[in-house]
This record gives C-alpha cells, structure tokens and sequence, in this order.
C-alpha cells in the first residue's frame, strides 16, 4: 500500500431474504428452478397487474436493522426507480428513495490491527430484477424467475480503509444476517451480493477522491483481489496526473484486473417518486419490540462472553461465533465440560476440519465432545488420543470414556513404562541422536514420534520429552 | 319497445320472468351492432360467440330454475383497458394491438360471476390519455346524438355504445373525467366511484393514484346496479379499500329533502357556456323546489386542480407506460440494432403523438432537478383540494356543477389543440384529486340539442346519496316532460 494514498471504500450489499414468497406476489422464491417456472404476471409487471407488499420482507428487513443497531422508521414508503433494461420488466424498480426502514446503524470488525467499528448509513427493501443470460450466438434470454425476490440493500459509510476490512465487514454482517435467519447469504448463489464504491485520498486529506463502482463480487477472495487492483490502478493514474472517471468497473476473475464498462449508467436519472400502488409502511412500538424479542444473541455479544467467562482467545472466539450453529453447540459442549479452552480448540481446529464445506451439522454429541475436552484437560489423554477419539465419534457417537476403556487408550505416563521404550528408541534412531548432540535441538521431535509410535500413540508427549532431555545428556 | 331500448333493469326484470331470453336480447344487441356500429364505431372488438354462449348458459340456468344475479344475461360492454381473459385488450394502441391477456381484471371475474354477457370492447383514446376519443389508434367514435361530433373521452366508445342502444351498459374508466364528460356529451349517466371502491387489478394504468373503473348506464338506477356489481375489496389491490357496500340502489327513491347542495362559486365564471350555466342553476333551482337547500361556496383551490392534474397524472403515467418497451409482448418494431434501438423505435412507432407528450411532459416533471418545482407541488396543491373538498362536505351533503365547459366538440376541432382540450377537464380533475365520488347525469339540451351534462360530487363513500339526488332529479325531468 501506498504510504501517500489512503483508500476509502464503501460497500453496498444486497442480501436476498428467505422468505417463501417474492416480495409482490405469491411467486416461490427457491433457488434453481427451470427458467421463467417461477413468475406470474405480477412479477412480470403484465398491463393492469397490481404489487401487493409482503408484510414478512419489512419484518426480516426490521430484523436485519435491529441485528446492526439501526434506528426503524416508523414510517416509510416504497419508491420507484425508473430505468430501461430488459431484466426490469415493470421498466421501474420499486425501492426505497428517501425514507427507508432503517438507518444509522455499525456493525465491530476484527482484523490484525484489532477492533473497528464500521457504520451501517441505510437498509432498505427492495424488489430484485430478472437474469440475462448471454448466448454464444450473440442473443440475449431473459429468465424472469428471480424479478421480485426480495432484498435488502445495507449501504455502509465509507469507513473502510483496507482490502482486509472490507472482507471482515461482510464476514461479519453475513454472520449477522445468519443469525437473524433473514437470508442463507450463500454467495455462490447470490443472495448474497457486495457492491464496493473505492476512491482514494492523499493521507491527511478531509474531501473524498472521485470513486469507482465494481458491482456483484461474489466471494471474499474476489472482493479481496478487486480491491487490492482498483487501489493500485487509481494510485498510478493519480500520480501520472491522470483523472479518475467516475463509472461502474467489471472485476475479471481470470485476469484479476477491473475494466471500464462500455455502458453509461452513470447517465441514468431515476426520477424517484413515490409508487401510487403501495401504502406507506407504519410500524408500531409493539411490532418492532416482537421482532427485537425474536432476534437470537449475536456473535459479537456470543463472542464478549466467550473471551469473559471462558477466557478464550480472540481468534477462537471469532471462529465459534461466525455461524450460529457452531456457536449454539459450543455453548450446548461447554455447559457439560471444564476443559472450556480445549474444547474451544478442538472445535475450531479437528471439528472444522472434518466438517464439509457450507455444513454444521456435528454428528457427536456436545456432551460427548464436552467429555474428550475433559479428558484431555485432566491429563487421561493426549491430543493424538483426542484427535483419534473424535474421527471415531464422527463415525459413530458414542461415549468417549467408554470408547477409550475398551480401546485402551488412556495417556501412559508412567516413567517406568516409557523409560526402556525410550532407550529402545535412542538405540534405534542414531541420525537424530547426533543431530540433537550435534546441536540440532529439533532433533528431538522424531524422537517423541517415535517413542510414541511404540506406545500406539498413547504416551504421555510431555513424560517422554522429559525422558529423552535427560537421556540424551 | 325494442329489446334495445330497454333499460337494463327493465331487461333483467324481465329476463328474470322469462319473458324473454337472453339469447333473444343478446341478439338484438348484436344486430343493432351491425347496424349502426359501421357509422358509431363504439367498438373496437365484437365478442359474438363468447357472447351468445354466455346467454344460452344464463337460459339454461334460468330454465333449470335458478335464482340468478339482477345482472345475469344483460348485454354490456367493456371498455378497451381493462384486461379480458382470452380477448385482446389493446387500450386502443398500436403498443398492445396483439395483446391478449392471459387474465381477467377483478371487475371482470365479479360480472363473469355474475354470468354478464360481454358484446365486446369499446374504443377510447389511445392509453385514456384524452377527452374526445380521437386518440384511439383505430377508430373515431362519433357521437350518437351528432354524427359529426366527439362523443367524448377517455371512454367514449363506452359512452356512446351505451347512448346510442348498442350496449345495455357499458365499464369505463375515469382518471381526470373519462366517465363523466364522455357521458354528459352522449347524454348518458356515468359515475366515477370513490377512489379504491372498485378494484384496479387488471384496469391497464394511466395514472394510479387517481384512475378509477365506473359504470355508464341509460339511467341512475342501472348505474346502481352495476356499480353494485363491481364494487367491493381486492387483496390483489393495495389501494382498494376493505369494506363492505351491499346494493348501492336501496333508498334511491329517498329524494333529497333536507339535503344541502353547494354551488361552487369558481365553477361558475369564465369559460363556461352560458347554456350549460342555465341549464346547471336550473337543476339547482329544481332541487330547491323538491326540498333541497342550495349553498354558494367558495372553493379557491380549485384554480390548481387542472395544471396539477397535468402533472401528477403525466407523471404517472410516464412511468405507468415505460414497461411497454417490446421486449416480452405487445408490439416490437421490425428494425434495431440495439436494445437502445429497440426500445426507441418500439416506443416511437408504437406510441401515438399524445401519449408520447405526457411521457414526456411527465418525466420531465421527475427529472431531477425539476422534481420540486413541479411533482412535489403538485403534491402540495393536491393536499389543498382534499382539504377544500372536506370543508365543503362538513356542512354540505354535495357538490352541484357542471360536468364540462361546452357541449360535445366537432370532430377534429381540438387535435392541433391539445392545450384547449385539456382546458375542458377543469370542472371534473378535481373529484379524481380529492378521490371522491362524483355522478354525470343529463339535465337538458342546448339549442343546437346536443345533451348537457350535470354533476354531483360527494364525500368518499356517499355515491349513495349521489345516487339518491340523481333519481330525484331524473324524476323531476321525466315529470317536467309531461
């Protein structure tokens, strides 16, 4: 990075909300159907067709506000976006203009620096368009399905400063969105979807550089990858004493660089007005108190109480409260477990790796994995034993404690066991003997390694270090 | 009397008795159709088939002893935006001259319900942007009463079907007057009821804050009826207001002694024809010697009703029509080389010359920059007459008018005037700003005898009492006739 340039990013992302129907009609908004099987003449804004709000959009819409500490307008209205494109078949988006549902929110970021709290500027609600698919041959079709899916834009003030901090952000307001159970932000799918506006500034510098717009990034690593190139690309034109454009720029995953798009839609006026079909939104004390009451706690509350009660590393806490569930089944482990800290371990580090991709579903049962954390707490067992412990328990849960009685895997400590073992392996293992002598001190892992293997992986790694320290001498 | 010349009420009392049949009615209709239609040109699609099908069921019901709906088996029309289920609907434009919806509009399931029979669909200006009929892509509607004169618009094949005995009834539709004037030149009764009494969906949009769907009928009693008919709430209307009406006919014959009736004092100055302003004082003079109490009002917010208008219903519409672009149905010009081109060309071809300057007159008025100066205050001077609307109405049960400045224009006398014509909705926008309900009914002749056209204007709700005050005075012509 630049040491004169700063860069300042906003992020707009639009997350889809799972609710069954579309926002304006009774359309089914679930993924992947066959195209235009999933549309009516609502949605497909056919002559004399009326929209018709659907009430649980403003309460997911409500609920995503007050997950990000926003105020709720009492009183909102729908607008119309007027704009041409095949995709927007009414030829008007209805959106929110000038009252939306929530404003003046933040949301705390975790990054290598530390703590950052980043501000939420709006949520609104608005209604999704179709999809274009381009054809080899050089046409067009239009896929109606997803027109009307409804959405909610969250616009963050220009808070950002680092490629990293943008990731964290919508890390962190996926997470949110995740716990409010408003959306199933799986961005491979996109409904979840980050929009990043990227201007820089000489360091020191009050008044914002012109920005660009880079539209749709669908993973963290290419929101990672826009940005980084977008920064350098605006630096070097500033320096060469060029200008930056103001324009909406396409990010090429294959090259990794952003091009300009032909496009001018920056030339659009919306002419915004406030759509004669719907009534105003009026939401009372009451509902927005029964919304607040069905939010679960959040991950950055989760996470305060982890690293207070469990004294748990921030790192780990992190990655325990990133998705509900995960963090729902620590607790439900650690309220059968003292081993609090190991557990946290074992979670973040054997549990995910065996988990697949996009699951979080743990086939052991939280008192099970409570019980090896105990274990290994408690000295019965090593951490090869618990890791050996756990596959099993994947495979089929049982309990540990009886597992390792049967198995016969409790930890060997005693010295009288692992003395002769360890001379053996002395013996046995000459080139790491000379290489310790010779100095080599790393020397002695394959020593333990070995030692252990005569134990079935079983002896106490500390005892045997012990051993070998002083045998070696 | 010739079946035709029946009134719809007196047709469904006696097609209630089996006197006659709805076939035989339906065939009347649809000779004098044939007939007279080639020089009146009300309709722009005749549904024979579907129709006679529709009579043959309601005999069959009838004869197997049904109680039937007051309105099964009489032959109405439908004016040409409101979208009929496998019959093409093209709000008289060259933009939807293929178009055939593949649903009905809420007002057409509740008559289909009512086992209606539908003669076809009437002529209107193009999109209902206009107060002669003259518009319409396809056809000029002549005035039944004087060939060589507009019958009105925006629902002036539905006014004039009805004046001149080619429909029982006939649906229009009324944003800025398109009911009420096309009725008053045709010497028709048409009423444009409270804003969200009659469900929207279906009713292809003009302006969506201020259109409405109404019946125009031979008499007030038939115009009860079929309001009856079609009003009530729509889930699938966000605007249509949730209650309940039950017959909107019942007490109409309550006359309107003890009823006090305001005369607005800003109607009655400069523009009006001294014809229409006798005959309307004369109206009011009647309704003093049936007991009425008659009130001059001052209502200055009226002043901006009209240039308002203008721009709030452009507005609208200027988005209401931007989905007509050619891309998923309706007409798409034959030559583009981009989807730019294609909207262009599709909008430019498909457009007639006065839809394409309230496009442009309305999104001019959004543009930014100009939003506040001209949409915004529009708002404003809207507020303003509800507010003037509802002082009247605090100690008056209605408002008496006139329904237009001038009798029914000749034909091609304002087409290179837009502005003049758009002057002669002053007396009837300021009903649909306020959205109140307001009643058009004849009450005489100028002297060359075309029909005048009266108006009553009552509070949301009251179309009731409008009725009430129409009979009577229906009533009191029919005696002064005598």
């Amino acid at each position: 990075m630049s040491t004169v340039y700063e860069m300042v990013i906003g992020l707009e992302v639009h997350v889809e909300l799972k609710t069954k129907t579309k926002i304006f009609c009774g359309c089914s908004t679930a993924f992947g159907a066959a195209p235009n099987t999933q549309c009516c003449p609502v949605c497909m804004g056919m002559p004399g067709t009326l929209p018709v709000l659907n009430e649980q959009v403003v309460e997911y819409a409500v609920k995503a506000g007050l997950a990000t500490h926003c105020t709720i307008a009492r009183y909102s209205k729908e607008d119309r976006k007027n704009y041409f494109y095949p995709d927007l078949p009414k030829a008007y988006q209805i959106s929110q203009y000038d009252l939306p549902l929530c404003e003046h929110g933040w949301l705390d970021i975790q990054t290598k620096a530390g703590e950052k709290r980043i501000g939420i500027t709006r949520i609104h609600i608005e209604e999704d368009a179709g999809k274009l698919i381009h054809t080899a041959s050089g046409g067009t079709l239009c896929d109606y399905n997803r027109c009307g899916v409804p959405l909610i834009e969250i616009v963050s003030e220009p808070d950002i400063r680092s490629a990293e901090e943008a990731v964290a952000y919508v890390q962190k307001l996926r997470a949110i969105m995740l716990y409010t159970g408003v959306s199933d932000c799986k961005m491979q799918e996109g409904s979840l979807r980050c929009d990043v506006n990227l201007s820089v500034r000489k360091r020191g510098e009050k008044a914002f550089g012109t920005r660009t717009e880079m539209k749709n990034l669908n993973s963290f690593q290419f929101i990672q990858k826009a940005i980084t190139y977008e920064y350098k690309r605006q630096v070097e034109a500033l320096e060469a004493g060029e200008k930056i454009v103001q324009e909406t720029r396409r990010f090429d995953e294959k090259t990794g660089k952003t091009f300009s798009m032909r496009r001018k839609e920056n030339a659009n006026d919306y002419r915004y007005f406030p759509d004669p079909d719907l009534v105003p939104i009026v939401l009372s004390d009451t509902t927005i108190a029964r919304l607040e009451g069905e939010i679960p706690i959040l991950p950055d509350e989760r996470k305060a109480a982890y690293l207070e009660r469990f004294g748990l590393t921030a790192a780990d806490a992190e990655a325990l409260v990133s998705q509900r569930e995960i963090a729902d089944y620590f607790e439900a482990a650690a309220a059968h477990s003292k081993g609090v800290k190991n557990l946290a371990h074992l979670i973040t580090s054997e549990v995910f790796r065996l988990l697949p991709v996009g699951e979080t579903r743990i086939p052991i049962a939280p008192a099970h994995l409570g019980r090896i954390a105990d274990l290994l707490e408690e000295g019965r067992i090593n951490s090869g034993t618990g890791k050996r412990l756990i596959q099993a328990l994947w495979e089929e849960d049982q309990d540990p404690e009886a597992l390792a009685e049967r198995e016969g895997l409790w930890q060997q400590s005693d010295e009288g066991v692992l003395r002769p073992l360890v001379e053996q392996a002395l013996i046995e293992n000459e080139k790491s003997v000379s290489d310790y002598k010779n100095g080599k001190r790393q020397a002695i892992q394959p020593l333990i390694g070995q030692v252990l293997k005569k134990t079935a992986g079983k002896g106490n790694p500390v005892v045997i270090r012990r051993l070998l320290e002083e045998l070696l001498q | 009397m010739k079946l035709t010349d029946m009134t719809a009420y007196e047709l469904s009392q006696a097609l209630e008795k089996m006197e006659i049949s709805s076939v035989e009615a339906t065939q009347a209709y649809l000779e004098a159709i044939e007939e007279k239609d080639g020089e009146t040109a009300a309709y722009l699609t005749v549904t024979r088939e579907i129709a006679l099908a529709a009579a043959e069921k309601v005999d069959e019901r009838r004869a197997a002893g049904e109680i039937l709906h007051p309105l099964a088996g009489v032959p109405g029309a439908i004016k040409d935006n409101i979208c009929t289920k496998g019959v093409k609907t093209t709000c008289a434009s060259k933009m939807l001259g293929n178009f055939i919806p593949p649903y009905d509009a809420a007002v057409m399931e509740r008559l289909q319900e009512r086992q209606m029979v539908m003669l076809g669909k009437t002529n209107m200006d193009e999109f209902a942007m206009g107060s002669t009929t003259e518009n319409s892509f396809y056809k000029v509607t002549r005035n039944p009463r004087d060939p060589s004169r507009v019958p009105g618009g925006s629902s002036g094949g539905s006014a004039a079907a009805v004046g001149a005995n080619e429909a029982a009834y006939a649906l229009g539709s009324d944003t800025g007057g398109s009911i009420r004037q096309p009725a008053a030149f045709c010497g028709v009764v048409g009423m444009k009821p409270t804003y969200g009494l009659v469900s929207r969906y279906g009713l292809i949009a003009f302006a969506s804050s201020l259109d409405q769907i109404g019946p125009l009928t031979r008499d007030v009693r038939d115009n009860a009826m079929v309001l009856t008919a079609i009003a009530g709430h729509d889930k699938r209307d966000a605007t249509s207001v949730d209650r309940t009406y039950g017959d909107f006919a019942e007490g109409i014959e309550g006359g309107v002694r003890g009823m006090k009736i305001a005369l607005p004092q800003e109607y009655f100055g400069e523009g009006l024809s001294p014809e229409i302003r006798d005959a309307i004082l004369a109206v009011a003079k009647a309704y003093r010697s049936l007991g009425a109490e008659i009130e001059e009002v001052s209502m200055k917010s009226l002043g901006h009703a009209l240039p308002a208008y203008y721009i709030l219903s452009s507005a609208e519409a200027s988005s209401n029509l931007a989905r007509f672009d050619g891309v998923k149905y309706g007409f798409r010009a034959e030559n583009y080389e981009s989807i730019d081109d294609l909207y262009k060309n599709t909008r430019s071809e498909g457009f007639g010359p006065e839809v394409k300057r309230r496009i442009m007159l309305g999104s001019f008025a959004l543009s930014s920059g100009y939003y506040d100066a001209y949409y915004k205050k529009a708002l404003q001077a809207r507020t303003l007459i509800v507010e003037d609307m509802n002082r009247v109405f605090r100690s008056c049960d209605m408002i008496l008018s006139p329904v237009a400045p001038t009798t029914a224009y000749r034909i091609g006398e304002k087409v290179s005037d837009p502005l003049s014509m758009y002057l002669g909705d002053v007396y009837t926008v300021p009903v649909n700003m306020a959205g109140v309900p307001a009643l058009s009914l004849p009450c005489g002749e100028d002297k060359e005898g075309l029909p005048i056209g009266m108006q009553l204007i009552g509070p949301a709700f009251s179309e009731r009492k409008l009725y009430q005050a129409g009979y009577a005075l229906e009533m009191w012509r029919k005696g002064e006739k005598k």
